[in-house]
């Protein structure tokens, strides 16, 4: 029973183009989609390797900026751009996190901040890339898969989020299920006694990090070819980062699903609440989803899905 | 700035060596802080330097009810609880601003002190002095008050040790709140003081926030005394930063120092793990 649920999910997504044809419908799907696969990949470093980094936003900054960057200076299609942008991110990954990796609990949380900053200050006065100007991605007609560009419907960008949100999926699944996947966790319990029992700790948070790193530059490739506009503000803000962790943290941290879940319930509502109530510049959307998150701190640490898991152990336990 | 940084920081460090909670609400309490001296100058037509303990009264309120409404029930959970805990709440406190006070910039208009004096042979603002002076008393008297009032010596007991701490009698739930009345408290004057001639709207918290982490992990978490060598130091690179090369990265070079010394020496300048 439980087992069909995510086969559902699947078909139900698969078909909802067809049935949801209005813009603004496929949107908040795609946005699931992408913020869903955004708070997986953090997932893996922060949830399941307990490496709590509020800089996630420099590797998806990282993504959106390369691709752009080839497809507008050198023409080169942004799929190609996407793997770059992601092998950029694993490099840069691997060279913050060997420092950074040193530094526990909060000191790594607040590293992580400081690096987010540092990059941004310098996108924002790197004037070759457009700097605080942004970068205008340009615009290709006809439509075309090669041009990662469509603008007469949203169903190809849906299906290539969607894509991306189940390679971010897979990943994480295999992820959690291999050798790598029980050392994060070891060291997440305990990193002292983890390295005891020989785990390479360093090593192992690198790979974390890499794979975390280079899914979040894909995320940022796709935000670019999507909204065709890039800025420091909008792909590298620390508020960024920060929304990727709280849609995983509302979800449920170190699960499979977690991230989805908090994907689905906080989307909708921020693109509801900034439909109904947004312009009128009073943030309201912002107060209800604090008060959520700090429901969810204090009530249920775990996230919505440890209700989950406690339905499914009571039901089990009758 | 640097003595501004490190009263707003002091208050940081005080909760973290309590109970090792970073709040990340800090730079929204400064905001709320800042709103209240402007509402008191806007409405009472009290000059912010008069209102300052009004202001400070009224975070420590503040931080005591979040202590009681949010930090207590997280207390035993996990850090990332913690984390999110104060997240959430800077960003209901922001966007309640923006609700209530929109997004406007303001201004305390013709605040007591102005204009600007030499100082050999650069000049200062005499709001930006008279801050300096009143945060570096405000320091002064937290450090007294820690070091050697009862109250101050149970605190730092509870932060070294909370069991025994207990076993002695001394109420630790009660003094978790007091901590964070009385670091609240010192965001309030800092706010206070930084109303005088700073724009005031919902996101200021943020930039100060930030640099108020940094300062804190710089000196040391916990480590009060140390906070204030850090604020100076970060104000310092901050300006210095900001002449030698462009100002808009001065903010870069005070994070890039941060991570030079947190990755040299990981529990800062002057702490101890």
């Amino acid at each position: 029973m439980i087992r069909a649920i995510p086969v559902g999910l699947l078909l139900g997504a698969l078909v909802f183009p067809a049935v949801f044809t209005l813009p603004f419908p496929r949107h908040v799907m795609i946005m699931i989609f992408l913020y869903g696969a955004l708070a997986s990949a953090w997932n893996i470093i922060a949830g399941y390797c307990g490496q709590i980094s509020l800089g996630q936003a420099v590797f998806f900054g990282i993504g959106a900026y390369t691709s752009s960057i080839l497809f507008r200076e050198l023409g080169l299609t942004p799929w190609v751009g996407l793997i770059a942008g992601a092998m950029l991110a694993v490099i840069v990954s691997q060279i913050v996190g060997y420092p950074v990796f040193r530094l526990r609990g909060h000191y790594f949380a607040i590293a992580t901040i400081a690096v987010g900053e540092i990059v941004q200050a310098l996108i924002v006065n790197w004037d070759a890339i457009g700097g605080a100007r942004g970068v205008f991605i340009p615009i290709k007609r006809p439509d075309s898969l090669v041009n990662f560009q469509f603008h007469q419907s949203k169903a190809f960008y849906y299906y290539i989020a969607l894509a991306l949100l189940l390679l971010a999926l897979a990943v994480t699944r295999g992820v959690a299920r291999s050798r790598l996947g029980y050392y994060l966790r070891a060291i997440r319990e305990d990193q002292d006694a983890a390295a005891a029992l020989g785990v390479n700790v360093t090593r192992e948070k690198l790979r974390a990090f890499a794979i975390s790193a280079a899914l979040t530059a894909m995320g940022g490739t796709f935000y670019a070819q999507y909204l065709l506009f890039i800025d420091p503000e909008s792909v590298f803000p620390l508020s960024l980062s920060i929304l990727i962790c709280l849609v995983a943290v509302l979800g449920g941290v170190g699960t499979l699903w977690g991230p989805v879940l908090g994907a689905a319930v906080l989307v909708p509502l921020q693109e509801g609440t900034r439909i109904m109530l947004g312009g009128t510049g009073k943030a309201l959307d912002l107060l209800i989803y604090g008060a959520l998150i700090i429901l969810v701190a204090v009530v249920q640490p775990g996230g919505l899905m440890a209700f989950f898991a406690r339905a499914r152990t009571a039901g089990s336990a009758r | 700035m640097g003595f501004v940084y490190a009263l707003i920081a002091a208050g940081l460090s005080l909760i973290f060596g309590l109970m090792e909670i970073v709040n990340f609400a800090h730079g929204e309490f400064l905001m709320v802080a800042m709103y209240a001296a402007f509402f008191a100058w806007a409405l009472g037509k009290l000059d912010p330097l008069l209102s300052l303990p009004l202001v400070a009264v009224l975070l420590a309120a503040l931080g005591w009810a979040v202590y009681h409404g949010i930090i207590r029930w997280v207390l035993s959970g996990p850090m990332l609880a913690q984390i999110f805990a104060t997240f959430g709440l800077a960003i209901l406190l922001r966007s309640a601003a923006q609700f209530v006070f929109g997004v406007d910039f303001r201004t305390v208009n013709e605040p007591w002190l102005a204009g600007r004096v030499a100082l050999g042979p650069v000049f200062v603002g005499v709001p930006q002095l008279a801050a300096s002076v009143t945060a570096l008393a405000a320091f002064l008297g937290l450090y007294v008050f820690l070091s050697r009032s009862e109250t101050g010596l149970a605190l730092q007991a509870t932060a070294q040790d909370r069991q025994a701490a207990s076993l002695m009698g001394i109420d630790t739930q009660r003094m978790f709140a007091l901590g964070w009345a009385i670091g609240s408290a010192c965001v309030g004057v800092a706010g206070g003081l930084l109303a005088m001639f700073f724009y005031i709207f919902p996101d200021v918290g943020s930039a100060f926030a930030l640099l108020a982490y940094v300062t804190v992990a710089l000196g040391g978490f916990g480590n009060v005394p140390a906070t204030l060598a850090a604020g100076i130091l970060v104000g310092l690179v901050e300006a210095l930063g900001g002449l030698v090369l462009t100002p808009a990265l001065k903010y870069s070079v005070v994070f890039a120092l941060y991570l030079a010394v947190v990755l040299w020496r990981p529990q800062g300048l002057f702490g101890r793990f």
